[in-house]
């Protein structure tokens, strides 16, 4: 079987890749793939953690589910906002959008 | 080396690679398309761990609507992409010293759990689907958090399309 250590570096790996995604990335659109990248890393450790603490209690795969809901409603708001923007401002590029900078 | 972790370390090798791309190629609509091959990776991981519902919820969820409207969303904003200008900002070499400091973090903090090292797992039992589904809607498990999450799609529903629709005199 494998270790369980290896899903969680993994998953570490990833959410490292994405928070870099999310830190460095121009375009507002790039960002968000950068949480979707983390929260698929919190996910990978969920059921990670549910098959090998106790697989009769199905707490991690519930909460995976609504990570799945959460990611859903996260991107489709996102995505409207940046569109959005993208009409009005015709830019979708992350540090031009400071008109609510004082 | 047991065929399982054959094919983990394959498919971590396939996620892992695709998602540096996601992160660094200059081309959008290539970085969501990276983006699908991260999300099939977990796919795979999640049927390697037995969790065969969330594996097709996955596929299903994340890169049948999520990884498509990143590409409906590229393709609309396109023009705006310089394909010659630069992806990253400035200052990105210290997002990279941050995102690697987070990874060592992590790792150490994760060794020093006692149960890093569990090579074996309880079996799943027969019916984990039916105790999934029971879970997801008993009063004494999570149907209080099962609700909110779809009261929380429902208005994001309503608050993507009012903001997007924008105001069309």
């Amino acid at each position: 079987m494998v270790p369980l250590s290896w899903y969680l570096i993994l998953a570490a790996a990833l959410f490292s890749i994405g928070l870099f995604g999310v830190l460095s990335r121009k375009n507002a659109i790039a960002i968000l793939l950068g949480i979707e990248l983390m929260m698929n890393a919190v996910n990978i450790n969920l059921v990670a953690f549910w098959r090998y603490a106790n697989p009769t209690l199905m707490a991690g795969q519930v909460f995976t589910i609504i990570v799945f809901a959460v990611a859903a409603a996260e991107v489709a708001v996102g995505l409207a906002l940046v569109i959005s923007i993208y009409r009005r401002h015709n830019t979708v590029v992350a540090e031009d959008l400071n008109l609510m900078k004082w | 080396m047991t065929p399982q972790q054959i094919i983990f370390l394959l498919t971590a090798f396939v996620a892992v690679f695709s998602a540096v791309n996601v992160v660094s190629t200059r081309n959008m609509v290539h970085a969501a398309l990276w983006l699908i091959a991260t999300l099939f990776g977990a796919a795979v991981l999640f049927a390697l761990l037995e969790a065969s519902f969330i594996a097709v919820v996955q596929v299903v969820v994340y890169i049948g609507a999520i990884a498509i409207m990143f590409i409906f969303a590229v393709m609309l904003t396109r023009r705006d992409i310089r394909e010659g200008g630069p992806q990253h900002n400035p200052g990105w070499w210290s997002a990279a010293v941050i995102s690697v400091l987070v990874f060592a973090s992590l790792v150490v903090v994760l060794s020093n759990w006692s149960g890093f090292n569990t090579v074996s797992a309880p079996p799943v039992p027969e019916d984990s689907l039916v105790l999934l589904g029971k879970a997801l809607v008993s009063p004494d498990a999570f149907v209080l958090p099962f609700e909110v999450a779809s009261v929380l799609l429902l208005s994001a529903l309503v608050g993507a399309v009012y903001v997007a629709i924008g105001n069309k005199k």
